[in-house]
């Protein structure tokens, strides 16, 4: 009654498995999710009255995009190539000059004290800033952050601050803060002019 | 001279082709597995813009997103053109933000909660207006961890 099951023929499972893998690769997207990461401050309580931390006019650099996505640095229109540079000299101040933000000395855990910038940047920006503007602008100037990072990385450790370990990253870290503030909004739209 | 010799004696065997399906199999499981669907439909138009300086994201599961732009085509007789803010599926105002947050707060685990990331993906054309509100709207709700998102840009050498 039963006859001898004969083989089931797979030589189309091939083609048939072929035919998925082509879906499946034309529907993947295997983007990856890649950005600037900034931490925000947090916000100041509205009750409580929080001390303005003076800052000395020599640590400070303003960077400001207006309304028509011009670039002042310090006062100074600026072309976006040369932001990176600026900010760089500013951050090292190699000449130590007195208009250039002052150095303290500071103690880092496990490294012993060096010269730490006290230098702050303070990025602002206006309503009708594009979004374009501003992420350029904030590119440059985690670039110069990073470069500034990776020379102290290469005096001190030998290599670029990426392929540092975990404790002399924080070393590097302590030593150069990416100091990059933003001003608050409502500051900046009471003095508009 | 040149003599040619004619292969008489060997017949070529046709190649074996049994391990193929397996093969192809072993590579559309991986295919299959690292497959991700798009969650979301875009109601906003975003052209995200270029940047050297980036990090990659590297806990997917942990992000929100918030995409600014103008509305698609098939929107913008009812939304018009000015640039929108899209939360999950729908068009939405700053004020719905608290909300969204406390949702995706909400379906991540307790102990992964402070590494929340909240990638905004915003158009390069948007005014930075919006873009300022949604922030301090961020920082009222302490959702601190923002990543801009860029597109990766070949490196330029100036000049």
């Amino acid at each position: 009654m039963a006859r001898p099951a004969g083989d089931i023929n797979a030589g189309s499972m091939a083609d048939i498995a072929f035919l998925l893998l082509i879906f499946f690769l034309v529907t993947t997207t295997m983007d990856v999710e890649t950005g600037i990461q900034r931490r925000l401050p947090p916000m100041p309580d509205e009750n409580q009255q929080t001390e303005v931390e003076q800052i000395n006019k020599r640590n400070i650099m303003v960077v400001l995009i207006n309304s028509s996505d011009r670039l002042f640095a310090r006062g100074q229109e600026m072309h976006i190539t040369m932001l990176k540079d600026k900010v760089k000299e500013f951050l090292t101040n190699p000449a130590n000059l007195p208009d250039m933000p002052e150095k303290r000395e500071k103690e880092i855990e496990g490294f012993g004290t060096t010269m730490v910038s006290r230098a702050v940047v303070s990025l602002q920006n206006h309503r009708g800033t594009s979004y374009n503007a501003y992420i350029q602008v904030q590119n440059e100037l985690v670039k110069a952050f990073n470069e500034v990072r990776d020379e102290f990385a290469m005096q001190h450790f030998g290599k670029k601050y990426d392929s540092l370990e975990e404790d002399q990253q924080r070393i590097v870290r302590d030593a150069v803060p990416l100091n990059l503030s933003e001003r608050e909004p409502s500051e900046v739209k009471s003095r508009r002019r | 001279m040149a003599k040619f010799k004619t292969k008489t004696g060997k017949e070529l065997k046709p190649l074996n082709t049994a391990s193929l399906p397996d093969i192809v199999f072993m590579l559309l499981f991986f295919f299959m597995i690292s497959v991700s669907f798009r969650q979301t439909e875009r109601v906003v138009t975003v052209r995200l813009p270029e940047a050297t300086e980036i990090a990659k994201l590297d806990r997917k599961d942990l992000a929100s997103y918030i995409n600014i732009g103008t509305p698609i085509p098939a929107y913008q007789g009812q939304y018009g053109t000015d640039a929108r803010i899209q939360l999950n599926d729908s068009f939405s105002t700053i004020e719905d933000i608290r909300d969204f947050i406390a949702a995706s707060r909400e379906s991540m685990p307790e102990g992964d909660r402070p590494l929340m990331t909240i990638a905004l993906k915003v158009d390069e054309n948007v005014h930075m207006g919006i873009v300022t509100d949604v922030k301090q709207e961020l920082r009222r709700t302490s959702a601190l961890k923002i990543m801009y998102s860029t597109r990766r840009k070949a490196e330029q050498h100036n000049f």
